[in-house]
């Protein structure tokens, strides 16, 4: 998105120009396949991403990560370890936190997915980007959209009532530069901004 | 990852049908699995989604008789439900102990009990010597960094350690694993269905071809409510544990009537320690009688090396989680 906002061309757009699959207004959702059927080589799918429905046509070892990100241009999400360690690819399926490198995509598809691109209303960041902007809980900002995410379903779940619940649920998210306290900080600022659920 | 074909199934007998020829595995949350295949250690040729049997053998129910699970429902949501967290303590904190919310939020019960050793010589086929991965190779660990292995039920072939939580409390609490295979279905001791590494350290568990883990039963009994699970790690949150105990009690009058107890993270597999129960029974609940335990649960331990920490570790985890679960309003 920043990407057009600042109008040049960038290393990315560049790579991915030609390779960006248009979203399509379809009715119907989930494994285009019959169910039951086996599927041995690509796979025609509908992956319901921030409220739009795309159609992609996968290898059936494609994780949801690499279908966000390498199908659909939706970079937000990151490619940390890919082992489902580090959390970086953290994305929302159905409102809950998952691993998206270690959810193929043909298993997502059909739910609502819900990346770091889907969070904020037009400009209107969501309360828990703007608290994270606010309280500096970043540093190089790989790590970020998981944290963000992930944040968000800390304080859904209701687990985000003390500063050690918030640690102990966040610890899913690593951060190699260490901003854990601020991030601490921005999910509290943000869990009285974020109204009831 | 290697090709693999993709299947999805609807019902159990579709499942096992698809089970059962040569290649083809069962995919849940596939934390254990998508890992695994990524490192080229599990090699399927099929994968077989039964995400929709959830509706089937999803749920948690409770009554009188006890604690229904069925397999695929989720971690996260089986640590916060209110029967699990009232009456069987020790289950809820094992599954919260374990891994991380987003792991939680996708592993299933029924592949949480399967998931792999963490050995690092089993997790990195560079390393041609693993008896587990390829039988009859050797193991790379004997000699190797064995700090994280396990000093119960090893053998001569593999020290690998179980690496789960969860599996240690179904174990002290006497559970029941509901399978469901080609030849109908057939219910298991939970402590019968993890396979000790002996000579054949590549056949992890009881379960036959095609077989599937539909359900756990947790008997209901007057020590559940008197359980908790205490997980010793290297760092305080999201890793596997140094050691961990899980215990249930039934105290009359501060002498021990039943005692259950289950160690983990030092083990070849959820590990029962019946010998050291055996020793609580008709005591008052004290230092020294936990402490007398907690010696028997590692009475035959074997280290390695790297590992020579684990037994003391090990004991006094046990002391400090009978004594917990003694101190409880239960």
């Amino acid at each position: 998105m920043a990407d057009e906002i600042q109008g040049g061309v960038s290393r990315r757009n560049l790579l991915r120009a030609g390779g960006v699959t248009a979203a399509l207004p379809l009715a119907a959702a989930g494994v285009e396949e019959v169910q039951a059927k086996t599927s041995a080589g690509p796979m025609g799918l509908v992956l319901k991403v921030n409220g739009r429905d795309h159609r992609v046509t996968v290898d059936p070892r494609t994780s949801l990560l690499d279908a966000l990100r390498e199908r659909l241009g939706l970079t937000g999400s990151k490619k940390g370890c890919d082992q489902g360690q580090c959390g970086a690819c953290t994305v929302l399926v159905d409102g809950r936190r998952v691993l998206s490198c270690l959810t193929l995509a043909a298993v997502a598809a059909g739910r609502e997915i819900t990346t770091i691109e889907g969070l904020a209303k037009g400009d209107q960041l969501h309360p828990m980007q703007q608290a994270f902007l606010d309280h500096d809980a970043f540093q190089c900002g790989f790590c970020t959209p998981g944290q963000i995410l992930s944040a968000v379903a800390c304080v859904q779940e209701g687990h985000a009532r003390s500063d050690d619940q918030i640690r102990e649920y966040m610890s899913g998210n690593l951060c190699r530069c260490a901003a854990y306290p601020n991030i601490v900080a921005a999910v509290k600022q943000a869990k009285g901004q974020m109204g009831p659920v | 990852m290697r090709p693999f074909a993709y299947q999805r199934v609807t019902n159990e007998a579709q499942a096992v049908k698809a089970a059962s020829a040569p290649g083809g595995v069962f995919l849940a949350g596939g934390t254990t699995l998508i890992d695994l295949a990524k490192l080229d250690v599990i090699r399927p040729e099929r994968v077989i989604d039964i995400n929709p049997l959830q509706g089937r053998h999803g749920g948690v129910s409770a009554d009188a008789a006890g604690l229904r699970l069925g397999a695929l429902a989720r971690m996260s949501d089986v640590a916060e439900h209110p029967a699990v967290l009232r009456d069987y303590p020790v289950i809820a904190q094992s599954l919260s102990l374990a891994a991380s919310q987003q792991l939680r939020n996708m592993a299933s019960l029924g592949g949480n009990v399967l998931q792999r050793t963490r050995c690092s010589y089993f997790r990195d086929v560079t390393w041609t010597a693993c008896n587990k991965r390829n039988p009859g190779s050797g193991c790379a660990a004997m000699g190797g960094n064995n700090r994280n292995h396990a000093v119960l039920g090893v053998s001569d072939q593999c020290i690998a350690s179980y690496p789960g939580d969860f599996a240690q409390a179904l174990t002290a609490l006497d559970a029941m694993v509901e399978l469901y295979g080609p030849g109908g279905a057939r219910v298991l001791p939970f402590d019968q269905l993890h396979a000790l590494p002996d000579a054949a350290p590549h056949v992890e568990t009881a379960l036959r071809p095609g077989e599937l883990i539909t359900g756990f039963h947790v008997p209901s009994a007057p020590w559940a409510r008197r359980s908790l699970y205490l997980k010793v790690r290297d760092r305080a949150s999201y890793e596997f544990a140094a050691a961990s105990a899980a215990v249930a009690l039934e105290l009359k009058d501060g002498v021990v009537g039943q005692a259950r107890i289950a160690v983990g993270g030092v083990a070849a597999k959820p590990w029962r320690a019946r010998e050291a129960e055996a020793l609580l029974i008709g005591k008052p609940l004290t230092e020294a009688s936990a402490q007398a335990a907690a010696q028997a649960v590692f009475a035959g331990a074997r280290t390695h090396g790297h590992n020579d920490f684990k037994p003391e570790l090990g004991r006094r985890t046990v002391v400090r989680a009978l004594l917990q679960a003694a101190a409880m309003e239960a």
